[in-house]
Parts: structure tokens; sequence; C-alpha cells
């Protein structure tokens, strides 16, 4: 009877739901039937109420999401409900007075309506809305309940129960399946938007949630192009689209987006480098092996307050710091110098260079020292250890850093890296070289380089590099009994950088790569896009924050072989092909004439550049012996003229990984004073005006005129 | 970078006889190589002869630092002792004084060290005597100046005026620029 009613208010619906006095009436009988087994139920239906009175807030995209509620409060509902059942089974009362007090009050709290059942039967007339299924399974609930509470027999029908109850929930489950899979194949072509549309939406109202959204299906599709693409889109709409929403979403400028995609070509390396980058990597310290052991520094520490264990395998010095209860700058340990606060990177290079005690070394970028003092440690305070740093202000830090952590063979001074090699060459056995750089590999320190960097910037430090690394070899000593070793590392990911940099200084001075010695690390590129750099590139080792969590990092240690400054034929890569052993011998002939002794050197460093020229020279010299001074001068000029002509070409095109490039000589702009027409200068000369205009005075006065 | 001038290496070594008594002829004169004292730009650096020759090749100017600086003269020739010259002070100094935790804090924050804060002191201290600092780890602190005589701190209350700073590890930070 009491199916057949509530089914009636399923076809009723709504209307039933604005009688509230109907419904008053109706549930009266409905208590008066069923006792008291309603009431583990009740709760439930409230919360489920509540529930959707707020979905029905909410914006109808969450009607899907209404069903899946539905369904999860029913699975939820149901062994909850069976779980009462139990209780009150296992208890020996089925009815418990206490508990239906409770949770009509629950009832009370929730809706504002004193009697359960008027609850239920607003799901009831919602569920009809939604799902026919489910108003049927709680009326048969209630009618189970219902029977059984009447009937108050336990076993079987429990046994039924449990039954419907398990085929309600494999139904539900596989109806949820079904809708997962429906989902899936509606949103299996993803739709890319132009270019132009992701612009202006960048520029309007930036949606996070919808970029992010859409750079993960983009970085899909490009996973599987050939499957996945939209017809009509070419690779490159995806990838300009993909750029424009990392660049906005990440907060970066195109030109490094455009760098690290080219670094990283898969996507998905792609985004997580740049979550790495916004990440802070752990704080590490260094223990000052002069003063302290790493065991008992991490006692000491851990006393104080500060959470350290061993930073990694590779290390012996590292400690990585947790969390602390003290500041790390400040406690008396570090006063006494017995740690230092550098990163994990800044190990691997000292640990490449590997300095023996007693010999030379030089740091040319030394500030603020914590590279220079771990030099000294593993040195042992012997020898002799300059640190050098060309700003000033920063060579406060280096030398209070020394002090404080008991270095006395050290000498500061602040020179320019590149003097090096004039006052002290062939002086050190060995050098490190911790090249400024962009910064790429320590963006979470400083987030201004996403946005600062462009072109120009980076071709400056390469520039700079490359003349550092070069100075740096030729400071080297290669004859050292224990040395002739250079460790060049940077903190940046960028290959113009790193390996171009390395791979000018193999072609331009005797020298060649070697092991780094270091455990981790992945190996560094010996082929960038269209470039191919000398392979004995992958002895150098980069690292990532993403895959090592340290910074981004590169090292790459050379040997130098002899101390000439020649590089030897075999290593310079950019050999012409026509060049042959007869230009070889017309260059030492070259030499011996006296004009052309110094042009001869520069072939020979220059590589096949100038051979052209020379060649002619040659030919010409050859042939005419006794040419005038005059002739040989106006021929030299010409020449020069070339070179200067190529050179200018060169520097123009230098996009990092033109090797040949050399740094670009501006010769000063002569002020050439112009040469003004004479008659135009007797027009409009200041000398002129001024005649003029006493002459019109003189006639005005004397000749009356008739402007008055 | 010079030699020192005969009253240059009298105040020199007061100054450090101070701390350390006889024990500077152990500063002088080294078993394991020729040590040299050497001025430059009023600050007096301690250091082996052939790291001498190595330093001598930079320019004055863009030479900042070499070996270790003991310590800098100031406009009235005065010579002040700087915390850096710890290193050598501390395995020869003559008098001792241990401070408990708390104290510790304090002395390394610049301020002078109460009786309270005395763990233990060397017998036999004078009046105005050069003492090393050290915490209840034994690892070396700083120096200063005794207020009083050992006998004396001993009969004075707790609140009484123990040590007059002089030099200490937090100068590091405090005063990293002016220490070169």
């Amino acid at each position: 009877m009491v199916v057949a009613k509530q089914k009636k208010k399923a076809t009723n619906g709504a209307a039933a739901s604005a009688k509230p006095e109907k419904k008053i009436a109706v549930q009266k009988k409905v208590i008066a039937k069923k006792v008291d087994a309603i009431v583990p139920v009740a709760p439930k239906k409230v919360v489920k109420v509540v529930k959707k009175k707020q979905q029905a807030e909410t914006p109808k995209k969450t009607k899907k999401a209404a069903k899946p509620n539905d369904e999860e409060d029913e699975e939820e509902e149901l062994p909850e409900d069976l779980k009462d059942f139990k209780k009150a089974a296992s208890a020996g009362k089925l009815f418990d007075s206490d508990d239906d007090m409770g949770d009509e009050e629950e009832d009370d709290d929730e809706i504002g309506i004193k009697e359960g059942p008027l609850g239920s039967d607003d799901e009831d007339d919602e569920d009809d809305i939604d799902m026919d299924d489910d108003f049927g399974s709680d009326e048969d609930e209630d009618d189970d309940e219902g029977e059984d509470s009447e009937e108050d027999e336990e076993g079987l029908p429990i046994e039924k129960k449990t039954k419907k109850l398990d085929k309600k929930m494999a139904k539900i489950a596989a109806e949820g399946e079904e809708e997962l899979q429906l989902n899936i194949t509606g949103a299996d072509r993803f739709e890319l938007p132009t270019v132009e549309e992701v612009e202006e939406e960048i520029q309007t109202a930036p949606n996070l949630t919808s970029m992010k959204q859409r750079i993960q299906d983009v970085i899909q599709v490009l996973g599987d192009f050939k499957n996945r693409r939209q017809e009509g889109k070419s690779r490159s709409d995806y990838i300009e689209v993909l750029t424009k929403d990392l660049c906005s979403y990440y907060g970066y400028n195109e030109y490094l987006m455009n760098k690290f995609q080219q670094i990283f070509p898969a996507g998905a390396e792609l985004l997580e480098f740049l979550e790495a980058n916004d990440q802070p990597r752990p704080v590490t310290i260094r223990t000052n092996t002069l003063k302290t052991r790493r065991g008992e520094l991490a006692k000491s520490l851990i006393n104080r307050g500060m959470n350290v264990d061993p930073a990694a395998k590779w290390t012996k010095v590292g400690l990585v710091v947790y969390d602390t209860q003290v500041p790390v700058g400040a406690t008396p340990e570090y006063l006494a110098g017995h740690y230092m606060i550098q990163g994990l990177c800044s190990l691997l290079p000292v640990m490449a260079l590997a300095p023996q005690p007693g010999e030379r070394v030089l740091d040319m970028a030394a500030a603020p020292g914590g590279k220079t003092s771990h030099v000294a440690a593993l040195m042992k305070n012997s020898g002799v250890l300059f640190a050098n740093d060309p700003s000033k202000e920063r060579c406060t830090a280096v030398i209070g850093n020394l002090h404080r952590l008991g270095v006395n063979c050290s000498i500061v001074s602040s020179l320019d890296g590149r003097e090096y090699a004039k006052i002290m060459p062939q002086g050190f056995d060995r050098i490190l070289l911790d090249a400024p750089c962009s910064g790429t590999g320590v963006i979470w320190k400083d987030q201004s380089v996403k946005t600062s960097r462009d072109s120009q910037d980076v071709q400056k430090r390469h520039t700079l590099q490359r003349e550092l690394i070069l100075s740096a070899i030729d400071a080297l000593d290669a004859n050292s009994p224990t040395g002739g070793y250079l460790v060049y590392s940077t903190c940046s990911v960028l290959v113009e950088e790193n390996e171009a940099v390395v791979n000018y200084a193999l072609q331009k001075r005797h020298c060649k790569l070697v092991p780094t010695g270091l455990d981790i690390g992945v190996e560094g590129f010996t082929k960038f896009r269209e470039y191919r750099f000398h392979p004995t590139l992958s002895l150098t080792r980069r690292y990532y924050p993403h895959v090592h969590n340290i910074d981004g990092f590169f090292v790459a240690k050379i040997k130098k072989m002899s101390n000439t400054k020649n590089p030897k034929p075999e290593q310079a890569g950019d050999k012409k092909e026509g060049e042959t052993d007869e230009t070889d011998d017309k260059k030492k002939k070259q030499k011996k004439e006296k004009k052309n002794g110094k042009k001869g050197e520069k072939t020979k460093k220059n590589g096949g550049e100038a051979m052209e020229v020379d060649g002619e020279e040659g030919g010409e010299k050859k042939d005419d012996d006794s040419t005038t001074a005059s002739k040989q001068r106006s021929l030299k000029k010409k020449k020069n003229a070339d070179k200067n002509q190529r050179k200018g070409e060169v520097a123009r095109e230098d996009d990092g990984f033109n090797t040949k490039g050399e740094v670009r000589y501006e010769p000063k702009q002569k002020f050439k004073h112009k040469k003004v027409n004479r008659r135009l200068l007797a027009r409009t000369s200041a000398k002129a005006m001024k005649k003029k205009r006493r002459k019109v005075m003189t006639k005005g006065y004397s000749g009356a005129t008739t402007s008055d | 970078m010079r030699p020192l001038t005969e009253e240059e290496q009298q105040s020199v070594f007061g100054k450090l006889a101070k701390y350390i008594g006889d024990n500077v002829t152990h500063l002088i004169e080294r078993a394991d190589g020729d040590y040299v004292f050497r001025l430059h730009k009023e600050r007096v650096y301690y250091c082996s002869e052939n790291l001498l020759k190595m330093a001598a090749c930079i320019s004055r100017d863009l030479l900042l630092s070499f070996g270790t600086c003991l310590g800098k003269f100031t406009k009235s020739r005065k010579f002040l002792l700087h915390i850096t010259a710890l290193d050598y002070i501390a395995p020869y100094a003559k008098c001792r004084i241990w401070l408990k935790p708390n104290a510790e804090q304090q002395f390394l924050y610049g301020n002078n060290v109460l009786k309270s804060g005395v763990l233990r002191m060397s017998e036999g201290a004078d009046r105005a005597e050069g003492v090393v600092v050290y915490s209840s780890t034994d690892t070396p602190l700083g120096f200063g100046v005794t207020a009083k005589g050992t006998s004396d701190t001993k009969r004075s209350d707790p609140t009484a005026l123990v040590l007059l700073h002089q030099a200490d590890l937090g100068e590091y930070l405090r005063k990293e620029e002016t220490l070169t």
C-alpha cells in the first residue's frame, strides 16, 4: 500500500512537493506503519537533501556531477544502513528508542522539519527528477525495513536484503563505468584554439585551470601526434599554443621558453622542469674538514635543534637540513667556521677539480667563497690558492668566509679574470672557473630571470665566457707534474653557455676533455639541433632540478696538452675541405717572409678563415717577389679591409654555436666634419644672417616703410 | 706591502704578548717554514714566505688579502687585534675563561660577561689581562680583557662585570665589511 502511494507521488513530482499539508498527512501514516527502523536511514537522507539543495543552486554544469554524487551517496548510504541494521540486530534490538530521538533531533537541525519522514519524501520527489531507479530502491529499502520491523524477524530477511544491496551496488558501479566511458569518448578529440584566441584570452581573462588543462591536452596530443591530431592543424600550431600557454602560466618570456623547448623536446619533461623551477631546493651545508668532521658536526647541530642528515651518497662532506629551530647561518658552529652554507651543486666542480696538497690553484670567480674554501679544505691549507673576483664588494664576503673557515693559504685579489693570463701565464696547476652565466639553472632563487633574459643578454655572457675560458687555459701550466686541469662550470642549462663554450675552447687551444670523475649527472650534448660538437663532449656532466633535486648545473674538466697557443691541426674542427699540405707549405714560406710573418701566425689561429686570402697572397708573392713598397702597402690595406669585413659578418651571425666567431672589433667612429655648400652657407650661416639683419634694420630706419 | 717597522713590530708583538705571552716566538719562528708579518693598506697580514712571493705578482690596489689578517693600525697608530687572529692566539693562550651556554649568546652579541656567566677561569690572572674566551664545548669564541683578577672574581657577587669584550665570532656577521 505504501509502495503504491509513494509511486503516485513519484508521478506527481513537483506538484506533490508544493503541498506540505498533504505530505504531513501522508507521513503521519507512514510513521504509523514504520515503527523505528526508519531512523537509521533518515539522517542519511537528510544529508542528501541538503546536498541536493546546494546542487540546485550551483550552475547546470554540475548536473553531471550530481549524478555521480547521487551514486556515491547511495553507495555510502546502503552499506551504512546495513551496518546500522546489523548493529541493531546483533545488539538484540531492532529499535532503539534513544537513537530514534537523537536522529529525529538531527533531522530537525538539518532541515527544520520536525519529522524525519518528511525529509525522505522530499528526497523521493527529487529522486524522481534524477533517477527513477534510485527512487525505487529507496522505496524498496523502506519497504523492507518496514516489513522487517513489522515482522520483527532476523536472519533470512537480512540475507535477502544484503543480496539486494549487492545487486544494487553492482548495478550502480556498472552504470558509473558506462558513464565514464561516455565521458572519455566524448572528450577524445581535443579542440585546438587558434593562437589569436589564446592570446586574447590571456590578455583579457586568464583562467589558470583551463590553461593548465589545455597545456596537458596539447602535450598529450603531441605525444602521439599522428593519431590524436585535429584535422587541419599543423604541429607548429600546437606548439605555438603550447608556448603561449606555458609562458603565461609560469611567467616566462618567449625567448627563454623557446630555449627550454629546444632542450626538453618532450613536453612532459619540460613541464616537470618548469614546475621544479618554482620550488625551492633543500638547504644544504658543507662541513669544513679543516676544523671538524661530518659526524661530530651533525651531533652538535642536532643538539642545537637542527634536523640534519647526510645529503647524498656521492659526498662525504654534505649535510642536508630538513628543518631547524635556530637560524642556520648564526649558530656558534657556523661562526666558528665548522660549516659553510652552499648548494649541493657547488660541491661538484670542486670534486671534479680534485686539487692536491701543495699545488697552485686559481679560482677565477670566487665570490662568495664557498667553492674556494672547499678547494682549500681539500688542499689541507698547503700550497697556494688564489681567490679572485672582479667585483670588490663581493670580495669582502670571500675574505670574511676564508678567515672564518680557517684558510691561511689564500691570496684574495680583485682582478678581471682575463688578466691572469697576462700576469701569470702558465703559472697554475689547476684552475676553477665558475663562469658568470644567465642563471637559468637557479630560477627558483631569482624569479626575475624568467622575464629578463633575452638573446642580447645571453650573447654578451657567452662572449665573456669564451674569453674567460681561453685566458684560463692560457694561465694553466701544461707541464706541471700533477696538474694542467681546468674545470669549467656554470649554473645554467642553456647549451650556448655550456657545450658551445667548451667546444670553442677545444678548437682554439691545444687541450682535451677528460672524465670529471662525478658519479651522478646526465651526459652533455654532443649534438644539439643542427649543431655538432666534438664527440668527447659526452664526458661533461649536466644536472637538472627535476632529475637530481639540485640546481641546474654544468661541469666540464679540461686538460691542457701543451703550452703553445695554437690548437693542434687535428683538434681544429673547422678546417676547410680544400686544405692540403700545399697550403701548409705555403704558410711556412710566408712565415719566412718578413712582411707576412704576422699573417702566417694569424692564419694558424683563425683556422680556415683567412686561408683564401693568404692563398691569393702567397700566389702573388710567389710570382712577383720584387713588388714595390707602395704596391705591397695597398695590397695589405685591401687584405685587411676584406678581413675586417668578414670578421664583421661572422660576428653578426654569432648565435653562440658559431665557434669560429671572433670577438668583434669595432673601430672608433671618426668624426668627420661635413663640408657645407658655400652658397648654402652664405644663405643660412649665422654670420650671413647677422649681416642681412643689420642691412634690413638700417634700411628700415632710413627708408620709411608702409608696414607701420 | 712592506715589512713592519720597528715601532709597528713593537706594538703588534706587544698586543699579541698580552694574550699569548712569550709564545709569540712560536709565531715568529716556526718549524714548518718561514712565516712573516707584512703591512698592506694599514693591515697586518701573517703568512708564509712562498705565499708572499706569489702575492707580490699582483698589483697593490688589486691585492685585497693574503694569508691571515691579524689586525689593523688605526689613524693614531694603535694596533687593534681582529677576531680573524683567533686561530693563532687560541692554541697559545695564557689565560682562558669558559662560559656557560646562556652567557655564550650574550658574548657573541658583543656584550661583556658577568660573573654569573662564568663556568671556570684559569688561575693566576691579574686585572687587565688578555684572556681567550671558550664555550662550554671548548670551542674558542673570542677574546677579551679581565676586569678583575681571578681571586677578586671568586669573591665578587654574581652581577659583577668580569670580562670586557674585545672581539668575538659574531663579528663575522656584524662587521663583515670592516673586517676587510
